[in-house]
């Protein structure tokens, strides 16, 4: 069969746009890598509903998402499935699932594919028991686990304050928050207005705050130059504050600078993307119902822009309302009275989001670490070595990778590639934008020579919802 | 930088792959200053998209010119291979035990004898020594065969190498000899004069006594501008690479090598396997597994970590094509579709021809003057 | 390292899984991954890389940093971050390059 609308990301904007495609009467696939729906913030909500220590946002506003999402009947809900090529001239999704490939095909296709993680290159980064905050967050919500000993958060943003306060609720004891960033920060983000629009989530994030306080948070304010150190796994965080040097001792570092849009998809179809200089990171191009620039192709959530699930959700609506409409079910000036909700949700939840883009602006750092920093953590490439290359006179991020392999592991890129265009620029004097990004090739993820050459139709699992 | 571009060079390629980058650095080592111009970051290569094989087997069938030229690349190799870790420090992996090309049938075995017997017969003299072997002698060559492979034809000439260590060691080791390198150079006009060629990049111009065009599909637009022509077409093949392995396959093979790294290459060879590589990019991909996992079975278990699709530059008969102008003594063009097997026939050998002047005679069937003669005859 | 809390499942407290880690017994909560089981294990590491021999143990948990490879029932090189925890499941940390089993009982070609 053909489907209407394929969605690949079972996250707040892929359960979201289901929903409202499927009320529309479309026809609805959603494919999703993870065995259950909610995407990374919303991750195991299901199975999670117990753990007090998640209570709030997570528990019930992502509850109630994927419990309406699997209520919804006519949605072809395939959970771990990969997709790994997209032909959006034809339609076809290639997957891989169960241990063979099949095709999928859909008129319209939207990518929830979400966000990751800024990666946070500093120099001991690689060391066991350094991992991104997120995945300490990750820990909770799977398997209710938190880190032992001495745990520290280093970097900035709204996660470090939230995963701060549940590690905390979840008894964790010795927790200390090392705080990038600069104070002059604030001022700028107070020029960015929206503080009232917002302040239903400036007063979520205020409450966090103080919670943190009562529970006996340790946080130390305008650290940078971070390091890990240790014989085989991290013993020692050292960082600078003023002109000063300190050390703590550290058993799990867990650091975040923000998430970013994962575009591996996007820009592996060539699409348009601009470069977002104040959160220093790539964005497909978009309208504002998500199209991007090819005809058959959405994105929606945070894939396409850093906004939180709120956001999320209602771009994922909004995609859906447009999908209908390119599909003939409805003109222009329907799709805008259909719309009129949703569109006012986002704008009520991007409200914050100039404001908290100033406030957590990434230091330059993150995109030049110090020479002996390992950049590609796959093949092992310092940031040294880069620098190097480039003024070998690799100018971009792809000769890099032909030079160096960096680039070239299982993850594609995916945690080097901004990084590595960084330190081009660097070096050689230049932009972002005539640096250019890695240009990724299908698979989209790796997969087995085994399971590539096993095509069966019939493979994928399918639970219609 | 702008200073050192309007000087006056020697020499300028067009054209930083690894045609370009061979030749660039053997006119350098020939003591002339040479200046290379290569695209952006996106450009069309060609290189990084080579299997990286260094193959004589099966190359020149009635064309005995093309594979003394291929046989004498892969004789000169080894040398280049050893100037270049010795002048950058960079190994380039080259490794040639002899190579294997796998048969299916008994159909296929005894047409595979035919064409290398006919290539031993066309090498006359310069002698080409081959051996088909069959599956229960291969099995001590290489593991784990699959049931279906019926034989294999094997020379002892054949070897492989990584064209990515090959391209930036050919990089590294011009600019260490004094050439200048110059990415994002793109050429916007050459205005062309008997023994004096200057090439517009936009912003500055450069100005050399020689002028070399090595930017594979790019040559089609430029040969005209010297008084030369470069009917060429892409073709799209296809790669899958797998993740590290620890060594398994001491020997490289027309569908299937492992890379120093420990990566296992798949992938198409048009003129062996005949797949249309112009189909559906998962069709070929799938067909690309299959035939790997039908040679050897127990390649399904690892994991591609990453797949290339690049445009072969292909001349209508699919040979290589060096030109000298006659209308602008000075201009030369190179273009072929085996950037790596070349590497050494065209730093070694072609790179002095052309800092001495002329292109030898033996390198005359390769002009591109055979297309205008078919078309006539 | 890591440590279960068992307040976290208070409705499935006894829905446990046994797996192995390295060889020793472990259980962790159903809907766990196999890289959640190793963290828990307090394994030091889950695998070591093919280039520099180096200690890893998974970064980002959501299946882009491939730092969670490890072998998982005998088939290397899995991302364990992605893979839900099944009883009797084996984890071995994957220790460098991975083994191309061409001499081994290859498994059924496709």
């Amino acid at each position: 069969m053909i489907y209407d609308l394929a969605i690949v990301g079972a996250g707040p904007a892929g359960m979201a746009a289901g929903i409202e495609a499927a009320a529309l009467g479309l026809s609805v696939t959603v494919l999703d890598e993870q065995p259950a729906p909610g995407g990374q913030v919303f991750r195991a909500v299901e199975a999670a509903s117990g753990d007090a220590a998640l209570a709030g946002e997570f528990r019930d506003a992502g509850g109630a998402l994927a419990a309406a999402f699997r209520a919804v009947r006519g949605i072809a809900y395939r959970p771990q499935t990969t997709l790994w090529h997209l032909d959006p001239e034809a339609g076809l999704l290639s997957v891989v699932s169960g241990g063979a490939t099949a095709e999928i095909q859909a008129r319209r296709i939207l990518l929830a594919t979400g966000a990751q993680e800024r990666p946070v290159p500093i120099a001991g980064w690689t060391l066991p028991g350094v991992m991104s905050a997120g995945a300490a967050q990750i820990l909770l919500k799977t398997a209710g686990a938190v880190p032992d000993g001495s745990v520290v958060i280093a970097g900035q943003g709204p996660l470090c304050w939230l995963l701060a306060v549940q590690l905390l609720r979840a008894g964790v004891e010795r927790l200390t928050l090392l705080e990038t960033g600069s104070g002059g920060a604030f001022r700028d983000a107070l020029r960015a207005g929206g503080l009232w629009t917002g302040r239903k989530l400036l007063a979520k994030g205020l409450a966090l705050m103080r919670e943190t306080r009562a529970r006996g948070l340790r946080v130390v304010r305008n650290v940078r130059d971070l390091r890990a150190e240790g014989d085989g796994r991290i013993r020692t965080v050292r960082w600078r504050q003023g002109s000063r040097d300190h050390a703590l001792a550290c058993d799990t570092l867990l650091l975040h600078e923000g998430v970013i849009p994962s575009t591996h998809i996007t820009r592996a179809l060539g699409l348009d993307h601009d470069w977002d200089a104040r959160q220093l990171c790539w964005r497909p191009r978009l309208d504002r119902w998500g199209a991007t620039s090819h005809a058959n192709v959405a994105v929606a959530g945070d894939g396409g822009g850093i906004g939180g699930w709120e956001a999320a959700a209602a771009g994922g609506r909004l995609a859906a309302i447009d999908a209908a409409h390119r599909l003939g079910r409805f003109d222009a000036a329907v799709r805008e009275t259909r719309a009129a909700d949703a569109s006012k949700a986002r704008h009520a939840a991007l409200a914050l989001r100039p404001f908290l883009d100033r406030l957590y602006r990434p230091g330059p750092g993150v995109l030049a670490p110090t020479d002996d920093t390992i950049v590609c953590r796959c093949e092992e490439i310092t940031a040294g070595q880069i620098r190097d290359a480039a003024r070998l006179g690799a100018a971009g991020p792809n000769q890099v990778k032909a030079y160096l392999r960096a680039g070239m592991g299982p993850c594609q890129g995916r945690m080097c590639g901004t990084v590595v265009a960084g330190l081009i620029a660097e070096t050689r004097g230049t932009s972002m934008e005539s640096v250019g990004a890695l240009r990724p090739r299908a698979p989209f993820k790796p997969m087995t020579v085994g399971e590539l050459a096993n095509q069966r139709p019939d493979a994928i699992p399918e639970l219609t919802a | 930088m702008n200073a050192i571009g309007h000087a006056t060079r020697d020499a300028i390629v067009i054209g930083g792959g690894l045609v370009g980058a061979a030749i660039a650095y053997g006119l350098q080592r020939q003591g002339l200053s040479t200046v290379m111009l290569d695209e952006g970051d996106v450009a069309h290569r060609a290189s990084r998209g080579n299997f990286g094989l260094v193959w004589v087997q099966s190359k020149g069938l009635g064309a005995p010119h093309y594979q003394h030229w291929t046989h004498a690349s892969a004789r000169a190799w080894p040398e280049l291979a050893a100037d270049l870790l010795e002048a950058t420090g960079i190994g380039v992996g080259l490794h040639q035990p002899g190579g294997l090309h796998f048969c299916f049938s008994d159909d296929e075995m005894a047409q595979r004898d035919a064409l290398m017997g006919q290539l031993r017969r066309e090498a006359g003299n310069a002698g080409y020594e081959y051996r088909m072997i069959t599956a229960a002698e291969l099995h001590d060559m290489v593991p784990g065969l699959g049931p279906q492979v019926v034989g294999a034809s094997w020379t002892p000439y054949d070897g492989h190498a990584s064209p990515l260590h090959l391209l930036r060691a050919l990089h590294a080791a011009f600019q260490g000899a004094g050439g200048l390198y110059r990415p994002n150079a793109l050429v916007t006009a050459i205005k062309a004069l008997p023994g004096d060629f200057a090439v517009d990049l936009g912003a500055d111009t450069v100005r050399a006594p020689r002028l070399v065009l090595a930017s594979g599909l790019g040559n089609a637009d430029l040969a005209p501008l010297v008084g030369l022509s470069a009917p060429l077409r892409p073709e799209r093949g296809q790669i899958l690479v797998t993740e590290r392995a620890r060594q398994v396959l001491a020997l490289p093979t027309h569908v299937v090598r492992q890379t120093e790294e420990g990566s296992l290459l798949l992938g198409d060879s048009k003129e062996d396997l005949g797949f249309d590589t112009l189909t559906q990019t998962p069709a070929i991909m799938r067909a690309i597994a299959r035939r790997a996992v039908q040679t050897f079975p127990w390649i399904a278990e690892l994991n591609i970590v990453r797949a290339w699709a690049a445009l072969r530059v292909m001349s209508p008969d699919g040979k290589p094509i060096y030109d000298a102008s006659e209308r602008f003594p000075g201009a030369y063009i190179a273009n072929c579709h085996s950037g790596v097997t070349l590497a050494g026939a065209h730093a070694s050998l072609l790179a002095p021809m052309i800092a001495a002047g002329a292109l030898a005679p033996d390198l005359s069937p390769f002009s591109a003057r055979r297309f205008h003669v078919q078309k006539t005859a | 390292m890591f440590r279960r809390r068992p307040e976290a499942r208070p409705a499935t407290q006894d829905r446990l899984v046994e797996v192995f880690v390295a060889g020793r017994p472990l259980r962790v909560p159903e809907g766990a991954s196999a890289a959640a089981a190793v963290l828990l294990s307090g394994a030091p590491a889950i695998r070591t890389t093919p280039v520099g021999g180096a200690p890893r143990l998974p970064y980002c948990m959501i299946g882009i940093c491939f730092d969670c490879l490890a072998e998982i029932d005998g088939v290397a090189n899995r991302q364990s971050c992605l893979v839900p925890v099944a009883p009797g499941m084996r984890i071995e940390p994957q220790i460098g390059a991975r083994v191309a089993r061409a001499d081994d009982t290859a498994p059924e070609a496709a």
